[in-house]
């Protein structure tokens, strides 16, 4: 099905899992055809394992119901459509609760999709004895010299389990790990009947998807323009574009809302977690992002047309991660005169009596906020002025999570018994918390052998 | 010839994949890209960084929007989940690129970008939180 000339408009309404769902209202009564919301980045992934581990009907984004309650009525009035990823590593457990939040709200008769077949995990040593190397894809390393088992392995899947899902009739679709802007692809192809080797077309939707999967971040959130001119910024609306069948775009937001649409701030956003940018490499094609023109146009819109696309490769990226040890971390407030001084001293002396106590640590983090933590090693010269103040926070990682809670306990004593005048505002670390550490691998997967298990199920709300 | 750092000559945002950091910078016009094109070189952001940044720095160029694109590989301690740094995923490593000064031509010696301008929280937070 394709509406022909029309423009898709489709609206960016989450960036990453702990975004806010008031962000939809506004985008929801400017009116939106496809709603898209990105709940995944490879921490994510990371996060959700942890939750899976701990309760087998979890691996999904739960901030989802709250998405939904404030969507579902515009969906279940045939207003707009609802497409994320936000299944993460369960997506069956995303698609339950999505019909327990429609029930609770009274709807019946929505098309609930999940897509599954980005999970690779059970097969990942069936597939690697067949020939797929699974090599680190940015160091080079062995598959077999992986240090533990993985605990997730997640292909990044293109917009095609979306489109059959679309086609399908569903009005919610619910993926595990889509490509991010491929969310976005997906509703183009499926309106404007873009072929699957129409290679610029998709990477003209691949560029929008691309602005808008991070919420906030092109309407003026981490913008390093005149940030503190934008207007209302304590309401910052989430992004819409209306792409046209060419797959050029305009890009906006809610009308009357905050924040500020412009080539800027959208440049900014273009070139944010890309590699080669003439190169970008999603599942459906290879975008060149250098060949988006972008046009300002009244009223906080920007055009951006010209997109060429290049044939897509015959793999997917595939993210693993396996356990790395557990973490803790401590910090304490140091005040003048002498801050920065007395914080390198205190840190010396809990590390020697880290290290007298007898426990084991195989690496160390120590961070003087106020003076280098966040420029680290690349602050040119030292600080030319005393800093008033100066927390050290300490961060160390263990082979034993029992050794990763010890270890603050070593810093307590030293409230009386170390440099002078301001061991004071300690964080919570030093009460003995641990955090499992998650090593991630990136990698590639043969197309073929993933999307013979792709599959689309579809569930009404009775 | 004047130095001035980058902070006075674009925009800039970081990001992260897995150990690898992507920062990049945007020119505000042609003739400042144009520099930045020439004094702005991977070799001379690895330096920039030191140790941080344990493997090589790419560099990319993106000339529709005058941005170059810098690849720092094996730049955030073992990457998102597994890095003790606070800042594990390198969000703030645009502003530790922006502190690198370079050599300008006369014509931009003078540049300086807009400093910011907050009177607006101040005047929220003189009526909503007394301090």
């Amino acid at each position: 099905m394709h509406n022909g000339a029309k423009n898709v408009r489709v609206a960016g309404g989450q960036g990453f899992y702990g975004d806010t769902p008031a962000a939809l209202d506004s985008l929801l009564a400017e009116g939106i055809d496809y709603l898209c919301l990105e709940a995944l980045a490879e921490l994510t992934l990371a996060i959700l394992q942890k939750d899976r581990q701990r309760d087998e009907t979890r691996g999904y984004t739960r901030d989802l119901p709250g998405y939904l309650a404030r969507a579902l009525p515009y969906v279940a009035d045939g207003r707009t459509k609802v497409i994320t990823n936000a299944g993460g590593i369960n997506p069956p457990a995303a698609a339950r609760v999505a019909i327990e939040t429609a029930k609770q709200l009274g709807l019946s008769g929505l098309k609930i999709a999940t897509v599954l077949g980005d999970d690779v995990l059970s097969r990942l040593d069936t597939l690697h004895r067949a020939g797929q190397p699974f090599t680190h894809l940015d160091t080079g390393e062995a598959f077999s010299t992986m240090s533990s088992e993985p605990l997730f392995a997640s292909a990044y899947l293109g917009a095609r389990g979306i489109v059959d899902a679309l086609e399908q009739g569903a009005d919610i679709v619910i993926t595990g790990r889509v490509a991010d802007a491929s969310l976005f692809l997906a509703p183009c192809v499926f309106e404007h009947g873009w072929s699957w080797d129409d290679w610029d077309r998709l990477a003209g939707g691949i560029v929008v998807g691309h602005l808008l999967e991070c919420s906030g971040q092109s309407i003026g959130g981490n913008y390093t323009g005149d940030w503190w001119a934008l207007p209302d910024p304590w309401e910052l609306p989430y992004p819409i574009a209306d792409v046209a069948a060419d797959a050029s775009a305009v890009i906006s937001k809610p009308a009357g809302a905050g924040g500020r649409v412009s080539t800027d701030t959208l440049r900014h956003q273009l070139l944010y977690e890309v590699g080669d940018p003439a190169r970008y490499l999603a599942p459906d094609v290879v975008a060149d992002f250098t060949s988006a023109r972008f046009e300002d146009l009244p009223n906080d819109r920007v055009r951006v047309s010209g997109v060429r696309g290049l044939p897509a490769t015959d793999t997917y990226k595939l993210l693993l991660a396996h356990h790395a040890g557990w973490s803790g971390e401590a910090r304490v407030a140091f005040s003048w005169p002498d801050a920065y001084e007395k914080a390198k001293a205190t840190a010396a002396i809990f590390v020697k009596r880290v290290v007298a106590a007898g426990h084991e640590v195989d690496e160390w983090c120590i961070e003087y906020w106020g003076v280098d933590a966040l420029g680290g090693v690349t602050v040119p010269d030292a600080p030319g002025c005393e800093p008033p103040e100066c927390v050290l926070r300490v961060a160390w990682r263990c082979a034993e999570q029992r050794t990763a809670g010890l270890i603050g306990r070593e810093l307590i004593p030293l409230t009386l018994s170390a440099p002078p005048a301001g061991m004071t505002g300690m964080g919570r670390g030093v009460a003995g918390g641990s955090n499992e550490l998650l090593a991630i691998w990136p990698t590639l997967v043969s197309k073929d052998v993933v999307d013979e298990r792709v599959t689309v199920t579809m569930q009404e709300v009775t | 010839m004047a130095r001035v750092a980058l902070r006075e000559l674009c925009g800039y945002r970081a990001g992260d994949k897995g150990d690898i950091a992507n920062v990049a910078i945007f020119a505000d016009d042609q003739a400042t890209y144009d520099v930045l094109l020439r004094e702005v070189t991977a070799e001379r952001v690895k330096a920039h960084f030191g140790t941080m940044v344990k493997g090589n720095v790419d560099r990319y160029e993106a000339r529709n929007v005058l941005g170059l694109n810098f690849l720092l590989r094996g730049a955030l301690g073992g990457g998102g989940p597994r890095s003790l740094r606070s800042d594990n995923l390198g969000k703030t490593l645009g502003g530790a690129l922006v502190r690198l000064e370079i050599d300008v031509p006369d014509a931009l010696a003078g540049r300086r970008r807009a400093r910011p301008d907050v009177a607006w929280a101040d005047a929220i937070l003189r009526e909503s939180v007394r301090r």
